[in-house]
């Protein structure tokens, strides 16, 4: 009989039943495991089962390839010190989707839960929200090295130098510099500086970036299953166009088509 | 048998769904809507029926309500537009509601729900306000959730 211990992040939770729930879990050193949890709408362990919560999770199945039941214990109650904040729960619902999205089922991605778990944490924490914004753009970034498709934003993709780099290509996820860019800038992304581009005010950085990554999981993670882009993403985009005054809510789904031709 | 399944047909047929708050009530416009003696000025936002329910119980709320029937959840695929949420919009701008009371539950998708909603109301005229969280009547510090327990340090109170 298959059975395991593992540390996990709660990504989704549905009702099952009258008593059970199915929960998806994002596992330390199994992947993405989904599991019915006995009692999972009992009043004890509703606060539990919350988005984002970091449990201690024993699965067991009677065979391998059956759905299994599941046992856990709270570890870090990372959705109410996140509930309060509208963009951080934004964040977190977004964090969960593209998780329960761009995750294969049952395949072991440490890198992944080490920083979804570092994500959580710097959401739980102080941080002002443009550098905790920065963080998260960068964890999308490994998760779309993760799923596939790893940008590569260190060199030049034409002359091959690393500094200088300004823009992406929303094609090959290449960076560029203005000089290898030439006439095509009206087409291409623009590299955050924090991210090695041309270093302006983190919020106007933090709307590049978003927009970058926001592009290439619309089109590499949700596009390649000819799925929509994920509601809960697109609502922080959304939300983080609004907040730091850039009234490009226009662009979150359909980014400018000339970036096709990028 | 037959007794109890002829209750529940006749429970059935004379059920009807509030034209204003969604409320269940045997008339398309539920007794709490057409009570004058209630608070005009004041809606309470609940996720379900039971939750109207549950307030009615407690009689500590003598407003109006309105029942958004789910919250929102992008993985179910409940949107703002099967919540009905432009309908609530505009009720609160049309009936000149002074305070919108967002009584959604202490979840994620219950707390997206009510910043989702409270992003709509920016531009109107009336103070938004939710439930508090934290420790519940009766309760024992030691058999409380971590989470409460955050959330009910975070909301302390001058004693």
């Amino acid at each position: 009989m298959p059975e395991w211990t593992d540390t996990a992040i709660i990504i989704d939770c549905r009702p099952h039943g009258e008593h059970a729930a199915i929960v998806h879990i994002l596992t330390r050193h199994y992947g993405r495991y989904a599991g019915l949890v006995r009692g999972g709408q009992s009043r004890n362990m509703r606060p539990i089962m919350q988005p984002g919560n970091q449990v201690s999770v024993s699965w067991r199945a009677r065979l391998d390839e059956h759905l299994g039941s599941m046992t856990m214990e709270l570890a870090d109650a990372h959705a109410a010190t996140i509930m309060n904040d509208r963009m951080r729960l934004m964040a977190l619902t977004s964090i969960c989707a593209l998780l329960q999205g761009a995750i294969a089922e049952r395949e072991p991605v440490e890198t992944v839960y080490d920083a979804t778990v570092a994500m959580l944490e710097l959401l739980s924490s102080d941080v002002d929200t443009p550098l905790w914004l920065a963080a998260y753009i960068r964890w999308e970034i490994g998760l779309l090295a993760v799923a596939g498709f790893g940008l590569e934003l260190s060199r030049c993709a034409v002359s091959g130098v690393t500094e200088g780099l300004r823009y992406v290509s929303p094609r090959s996820g290449a960076a560029v510099t203005s000089e290898a860019a030439g006439e095509h800038i009206p087409r291409l992304l623009i590299l955050p500086g924090f991210l090695g581009g041309d270093t302006k005010s983190l919020e106007e950085d933090v709307i590049n970036g978003i927009r970058m990554t926001g592009h290439f999981i619309a089109r590499r993670i949700f596009g390649v299953h000819h799925q929509p882009m994920a509601e809960a993403r697109q609502r922080l985009q959304n939300m983080v166009m609004l907040q730091f005054g850039k009234d490009m809510a226009s662009d979150i789904t359909n980014d400018h088509p000339s970036h096709e031709e990028g | 048998m037959v007794p109890l399944a002829e209750d529940m047909l006749a429970v059935a047929h004379a059920i009807r769904r509030c034209t204003e708050c969604s409320n269940l009530d045997l008339t398309s416009c539920c007794g709490i809507c057409q009570d004058n003696a209630r608070d005009q000025t004041r809606l309470c936002i609940v996720e379900n029926v039971a939750d109207l329910w549950a307030m009615e119980r407690a009689a500590v709320f003598t407003g109006r309500y309105h029942v958004l029937g789910g919250v929102l959840s992008a993985i179910d695929g409940v949107n703002p537009e099967s919540l009905r949420l432009d309908y609530l919009v505009e009720r609160v701008k049309t009936e000149h509601i002074e305070e919108v009371i967002l009584a959604l539950s202490a979840t994620v998708d219950g707390q997206a729900t009510a910043h989702y909603i409270a992003d709509q109301m920016v531009g109107i005229d009336t103070r938004i306000t939710r439930l508090a969280h934290g420790v519940p009547v009766g309760g024992e510090l030691d058999y409380l959730d971590d989470g409460t327990l955050a959330q009910a340090m975070k909301a302390r109170q001058q004693f």
